[in-house]
């Protein structure tokens, strides 16, 4: 212990390199890499369940109507309004219905897709 | 008076068109409107484009002859947009391809199952234009008292030399304005017969007509419906006109906004026919193509009545002609591009071509009404290029040789049922249904060996696969590497 001890600077001259890892996520997907496949998986996979839901109502809906006619033969001939039952869900209501059922989609596949590029340039 | 509203159609279509040919100097202005086409006017082409004589005239008839499961019709017609949306859109336009062959080139790098695409559009282009020269050659006839070839003469002559001269650019104009024209030439009319309607004392159906009701009046409906429903929903998608549209929007996202829009636009249209049809039932005319045009002369009459059957012709004929146009540029598009050597003059020779063999059908094919033929060339595209593109899309074990064998047996046997259908086959029976109504059938066959062909040729998987799904599901906003793949012509 001779005197003052001499002030030496701690930062280390790596921590450029922590801070940006060697290899970016998008690197990763460009090189198909397992990490960067285990991203693209999950993507699509996302997308994918959230199609899949959106066609299971639809096939539930539009599947189940002639069903719902053949087996609740009442239905056919019921009035809504003064109006044939039938007519006013095939020939009016379902339309909205699909342009609900487009707008919702939409909505959730850009959120996914914005969450997966915060996800990747994040890194 | 309804011959001056075919003459104004006629012009206008021409005229419009005229604007684009300075605009298409070069080979890819032939196919793509250069990409600067906002998303309204892209909507709107499309819807126009879409709506073709089955939906304007067609729906109608075939609600009058067989009752309330008709409406599954324009439910299926717009509802396919849906599915097209929720499954194909947006990685369709990342694709970069802007025809059915370029996507199956792109996923599956094989041009054994681009050229067998190719035979398909041309197939499924011609099943669609078939009926439309065949109706408006009715049309004209009622209207003219002309023979009823010349009709589909005059549409697919302004047809040819429209896309000849102006490539597709003049197209997504002339399309746009179509669909405003069919819109406003149905509403008009229809709110003036609501009108007589009410006065009439809204005359009903007489107490116990069972037509009002769904599940009845063909030998098998529920078989029939569900595969009606299965060919439209599905068969959306495959449509080679329909797809062309999104290569002109911006990017993946712009493609999902326009799907609304479409939706949102087709919707509107489509709850006038089914008004149209019961209409028609209700003050007992018959049931053919031409029911819409001759039901304001009978609701409204006289001067007025005369003025609305102009302008529910000139609908009509816009329907023809953007149908025609939109079917004629796709597949001209790919017989210029696969069969000829390409370039402006294959193209030139190619319109020729995707005119000439269909109005020859229309003159040799039995008449069956029109929304009944257009919904077969729906069955062949939901038993060939859905489970292309859904698969392709969505499953990375997708094979060479699978997507060419689905391709080949689900696209062959629907071929066969229609040219069975529209040569006469049997009408009737079990036999009949499943030849009038394939695609409950065919769809699954086509998925199902698709399915199990690629999992039995494992080794035949695209090598490109990995670097594919990039290019087709990341957002545009990544810098990734998607590949350098890109459409031929361009």
């Amino acid at each position: 212990m001779t005197g003052k001890p001499r002030r030496v600077v701690v930062t280390s001259p790596r921590t450029a390199a922590a801070r940006r890892p060697r290899h970016s996520l998008t690197r990763e997907i460009d090189e198909q890499t397992r990490l960067g496949e285990v991203y693209m998986r999950s993507l699509v996979r996302t997308q994918f369940r959230l199609a899949l839901f959106v066609c299971t109502l639809l096939a539930c809906l539009v599947g189940g109507l002639p069903l719902l006619f053949l087996l609740v033969p009442d239905l056919r001939s019921a009035q809504l309004l003064g109006l044939p039952l039938p007519w006013v869900v095939l020939a009016g209501l379902i339309y909205p219905a699909f342009i609900a059922g487009a707008w919702l989609y939409v909505w959730q596949a850009e959120r996914n897709e914005r969450d997966f590029a915060d996800l990747v340039e994040r890194q | 008076m309804s011959i001056a509203a075919v003459v104004v159609v006629v012009l206008a279509a021409i005229l419009i068109g005229a604007f684009g040919i300075r605009m298409s100097r070069t080979t890819s202005d032939f196919y793509v409107a250069s990409r600067t086409v906002s998303p309204l006017w892209n909507a709107s082409a499309i819807g126009g484009e879409y709506l073709s004589a089955a939906s304007f005239l067609g729906i109608a008839g075939l609600l009058i002859t067989y009752g309330a499961d008709m409406l599954w019709l324009p439910v299926g017609w717009t509802g396919g947009y849906l599915v097209l949306l929720v499954l194909v859109s947006a990685p369709l336009r990342r694709s970069g391809a802007y025809t059915l062959p370029d996507f199956a080139e792109a996923r599956l790098e094989s041009m054994a199952v681009r050229r067998a695409s190719s035979v398909l559009v041309v197939l499924i282009g011609w099943f669609y234009l078939m009926p439309q020269f065949q109706s408006a050659g009715l049309v004209f006839r009622t209207v003219t008292g002309a023979p009823e070839w010349a009709g589909g003469l005059v549409v697919a002559g302004v047809v040819a030399a429209n896309v000849l001269s102006g490539g597709m650019r003049s197209i997504t104009f002339v399309q746009a304005f179509q669909y405003w024209l069919k819109l406003t030439a149905l509403a008009v009319p229809l709110v003036f017969m609501l009108l007589a309607w009410r006065s009439d004392g809204f005359p009903g159906l007489p107490p116990g007509d069972p037509w009002a009701l769904p599940l009845h009046g063909r030998e098998h409906p529920l078989y029939e419906t569900y595969s009606l429903i299965l060919a439209t929903f599905l068969g959306t998608m495959g449509l080679p006109h329909v797809l062309v549209r999104f290569y002109t929007n911006p990017d993946g996202r712009a493609a999902r906004r326009t799907t609304v829009v479409v939706l949102t636009l087709l919707g509107a249209f489509y709850l006038m026919p089914a008004i149209y049809g019961y209409l028609g039932r209700v003050y007992g005319l018959p049931a053919t193509d031409t029911v819409v045009l001759t039901l304001p002369g009978r609701l409204v009459g006289g001067m007025g009545g005369d003025l609305l059957t102009a302008l529910i012709t000139a609908g009509a004929f816009a329907a023809f002609l953007s149908t025609s146009s939109g079917l004629t540029v796709s597949v001209a598009g790919v017989i210029a591009q696969d069969i000829l050597r390409g370039g402006v003059r294959s193209f030139r020779v190619a319109t020729i071509l995707a005119v000439v063999v269909p109005f020859a059908l229309a003159g040799t094919a039995r008449s069956l009404p029109v929304a009944t033929v257009v919904g077969l060339a729906f069955a062949v595209a939901a038993s060939s290029f859905c489970p292309l593109l859904v698969l392709g899309i969505w499953w990375r074990r997708l094979t060479t040789v699978g997507a060419m064998s689905g391709l080949l047996l689900g696209g062959g046997l629907a071929c066969t049922a229609v040219l069975a259908t529209i040569t006469g086959g049997p009408d009737t029976g079990w036999m009949g249904a499943l030849l009038s109504q394939p695609a409950a059938w065919t769809v699954p066959i086509s998925f199902a060996v698709m399915v199990v062909v690629s999992l039995l040729t494992p080794s035949r998987v695209p090598p490109g696969v990995a670097r594919t799904m990039v290019r087709l599901h990341t957002p545009e906003r990544l810098n990734v590497d998607r590949g350098d793949w890109r459409p031929r012509s361009l």
